[in-house]
């Protein structure tokens, strides 16, 4: 079999045009590229049928040798009917997309791209738990240091000790003045009430020692 | 069609039936374009029967194929190459009869959904037709004899599948749909390169001419094509390095176009990589490229299954990394092994299809998938949860299921192989199975089995959510409290979700009770009802259909997929009988060249 070159160069050009434009986003630009890329195959394939031969329809007494094989035409006739109604259906989508959304780029898709910021944010939430970590650490060093520094004042229990006696004293002390007080309000009240007795007071009935 | 034919000529007469999966589909789908959206009860009819007969058509072709040998049909009386050949081997009918199966159960539930944005004029003008457009294209990638016509068994089934895809031509489906038609346009620009390359080289594209041709040519050029067309295969079949387009655009397709295609067309590009495989370039010449593939499909497909806080998210990526134990088989080029894929393949798309499906279900009775949103719903609904739990564990492979079975035969066909990279494959086979039960498990912690989440229960059943398309939509937001525009539908549109599936709930009637006509300036927007009863309700710009009860016909489709993949267990050991034969067939590679070339 052999192959025409400039067919061979033709396809390999229009697939690499093609495969560019397909990599763009806008859908237009990829409906560009795949109808590019179409074609190129269709010219690939075309160079498989070997170089150009006789028309069998014009010379019908033709030795089969002489003609071109036409069972890659027929591919391609077939594939360029497919690409047709591809590309229809590909306008349509993009017509559709900017109809929507006002472009009609291809865009990522957005459940990647939550799990994309995922990520992201799994990054920021190890870096800000790496400053409170820090952070942490600094406030627990300072917090030693003062519990050190009081440690040091009232070094030995005995201190200690002699802060809660005294504490303890000074408590007793104000209860007892407190009872005492409450004792001498008593008997004055007592003294009032035995004054008081005798007297067929109504009010004493009622309120009694509450008077 | 009558199903009894002579015993004498039943050879005869199944190769006469070759064709029917492939123009049965196509001439309803153009019967369906003509009568347009009207007959709505015929043309579902239509749709059901042909499933129906092309079911019935595999079912005998897999019976002749097995018992007479593969089928072949040559359209229009010419013998290969010149003329298009249909083959039908064990392997071809066996895929037809599952495939034909699951997507007649698809047809039934979306019947039952009433498709695309409560509109009942676009699914039967679009869905249907497009669905069995599908459908021949698949049947006829299964059937193809030759390279050409496995390529245009291909197209056809891709130029539905964008339409399918982008049904309703919301702004998130045109997205996805955009990543899809892309990624699948370069798949099929590059098996015409490649089918232009085996002609070059060999000078015929009919697959049973090929073997002999190929056999002579030398290595390199041999690898060459073997690896273009492994990897326009890969595409569709989405595995690993090739597969990062599926989980971006599945999920956002309504339910049963996501189920059908997870299913099947990922499926479809398995059968051609075995078909290549086996028929084309025997003997393990990339067998541990092949390997390197699966393990890393395994491994990182569970992984972002793991990752995900989506349902049919989560479910994408099972179906890539389970894709890995079928190219594991294939892989090993072995008669157990091939067997193991085969019957994986059978396995997997009944049970990755039912999963979808529910998944499907619970959006509707719970208004998401996001597993963060859902809860309780194994009280709320124990119906789905069981025919959610099944299939799960089916899936993972829990014993006495038919997954177990897959994967135990692969995993032995692996061990019997010996080596390091396939102990490897066999240890990576495991954990994945194991990590697919952890995200499973997990799944159905949060979605069933934990309490249920306030919401929840107020939403009751969501029949549809549909994006408000139109201007006269914008101001909804404001409107959301006064709730009359779910009853007396007069109103603006207004009311809240909740006071819709109130009122739904309240409301005790007859199926048929007619839907809101809603805000006087969109003209002539009336629904008729489908299933159960529904009250429309807007909401935020969405407008939300509620009711409280499952439709019957798609849980009950649903159900139907669920039994039909316990059947795979319950007749493991027929099923495993033919699978042998198949695989038998396959490796020996002669009885398929001497039926298609011995006229």
């Amino acid at each position: 079999m052999t192959a025409t070159l400039a067919l061979v160069v033709c396809g390999g050009v229009l697939f690499a045009s093609g495969t560019a434009l397909l990599l763009a986003r806008p859908l237009t630009r990829i409906l560009l590229g795949a109808v590019l890329i179409g074609n190129g195959v269709n010219v690939l394939v075309l160079t498989t049928s070997g170089p150009a031969g006789e028309s069998a329809l014009l010379y019908p007494d033709l030795d089969w040798r002489q003609m071109a094989d036409p069972l890659p035409q027929a591919f391609i006739l077939t594939a360029i009917v497919i690409t047709l109604a591809l590309t229809a259906f590909l306008v349509t989508m993009a017509y559709r997309s900017w109809q929507l959304s006002g472009n009609d780029d291809v865009p990522d898709d957005d459940e990647d791209i939550r799990v994309v910021r995922r990520a992201e944010y799994a990054d920021e939430r190890e870096r800000l738990r790496a400053t409170y970590r820090e952070r942490r650490h600094e406030y627990r060093a300072l917090a030693h240091d003062e519990e050190e520094r009081e440690a040091q004042e009232h070094s030995s229990a005995y201190q200690k000790l002699g802060r809660a006696r005294d504490q303890y004293r000074q408590m007793r002390r104000r209860a007892r003045a407190e009872a005492r007080a409450f004792r001498a309000r008593q008997a004055r009240a007592e003294e009032t009430a035995e004054e008081t007795e005798g007297e067929d007071d109504p009010w004493q009935t009622i309120l009694g020692a509450d008077r | 069609m009558s199903g009894g034919a002579q015993p004498s000529d039943a050879a005869a007469f199944a190769s006469a039936l070759v064709p029917l999966p492939v123009i049965l589909p196509l001439c309803a789908a153009g019967l369906k374009l003509a009568i347009g959206a009207r007959l709505g009860r015929v043309q579902r009819f239509i749709s059901a029967a042909v499933l129906l007969t092309v079911l019935i058509v595999s079912l005998v072709l897999l019976i002749a194929a097995d018992r007479h040998g593969p089928q072949v049909m040559y359209a229009g009386g010419w013998p290969p190459p010149v003329g298009i050949v249909l083959v039908a081997d064990r392997l071809s009918a066996l895929m037809l009869v599952i495939s034909s199966a699951v997507t007649l159960c698809v047809l039934i539930y979306s019947v039952g959904q009433g498709m695309a944005d409560n509109d009942e004029a676009t699914p039967l003008s679009v869905f249907h037709p497009s669905y069995l457009v599908l459908v021949a294209g698949v049947s006829d990638t299964f059937l193809a004899g030759d390279l050409f016509n496995l390529y245009v068994g291909f197209e056809i089934m891709l130029t539905a599948s964008y339409v399918l895809l982008t049904i309703g031509g919301t702004i998130a489906r045109i997205r996805a749909g955009a990543t899809y038609a892309v990624v699948s346009l370069l798949s099929s620009v590059l098996f015409m390169a490649a089918v232009g390359m085996v002609y070059a080289a060999t000078g015929t594209v009919t697959m049973a001419e090929l073997p002999a041709r190929l056999d002579e040519l030398p290595q390199g050029v041999g690898s060459v094509i073997q690896i273009a067309l492994l990897g326009v295969f890969g595409i569709k079949a989405a595995v690993f390095p090739l597969a990062a387009w599926l989980p971006d655009s599945y999920p956002t397709a309504p339910a049963p176009v996501t189920a059908v295609f997870a299913g099947l067309l990922t499926k479809v590009g398995v059968y051609a990589i075995l078909r290549t495989q086996t028929l084309l370039f025997p003997g393990d010449r990339i067998g541990d490229v092949l390997m390197a593939v699966a393990l890393l499909s395994l491994i990182v497909g569970i992984l972002g299954a793991v990752a995900q806080t989506d349902l049919k998210r989560l479910l994408s990526f099972t179906l890539v990394s389970h894709m890995g134990y079928m190219v594991f088989g294939i892989a090993l080029a072995s008669h157990d092994g091939i067997a193991g894929a085969v019957f994986y393949v059978a396995h997997h798309i009944t049970v990755q299809t039912t999963l979808f499906l529910v998944a499907g279900l619970v959006e509707r009775r719970s208004g998401t998938t996001d597993l963060q949103s859902l809860g309780g719903l194994a009280t709320l609904s124990p119906l789905l949860a069981v025919i959610f739990f099944i299939p799960a564990m089916n899936l993972a492979g829990i014993p006495p299921l038919s997954g177990f079975l897959g994967k135990l035969g692969l995993l032995r066909a692996g061990v019997d192989e010996g080596g390091v990279l396939t102990y490897v494959l066999v240890a990576g086979g495991t954990v994945t199975s194991l990590l697919t039960l952890y995200a499973l498990v997990k799944a159905w912690n949060l979605a069933f089995w934990r309490a249920a989440t306030p919401e929840m229960c107020a939403v009751g059943t969501v029949l549809d959510t549909a994006e408000g398309d139109s201007p006269e939509e914008d101001g909804d937001g404001d409107g959301g409290g006064d709730g009359d525009g779910a009853v007396g539908g007069g109103s603006g549109g207004g009311g809240t979700a909740d006071d819709g599936s109130g009122t739904g709930r309240g409301s005790g009637g007859p199926a048929e009770t007619p839907a809101t006509d809603w805000d006087g300036v969109g003209p002539g927007r009336k629904e008729t009802v489908l299933a159960g009863r529904r009250v429309t309700a807007t909401f935020g710009g969405q407008e939300i259909t509620t009711s409280s009860t499952l439709p019957t016909s798609m849980t009950g489709a649903t159900i139907g997929l669920v039994v039909f993949g316990i059947a795979f267990t319950v007749l493991a050991g027929p099923l495993f009988g033919l699978t042998d034969r198949a695989a038998g067939e396959l490796i020996a590679r002669t009885p398929y060249v001497e039926a298609v070339m011995k006229s």
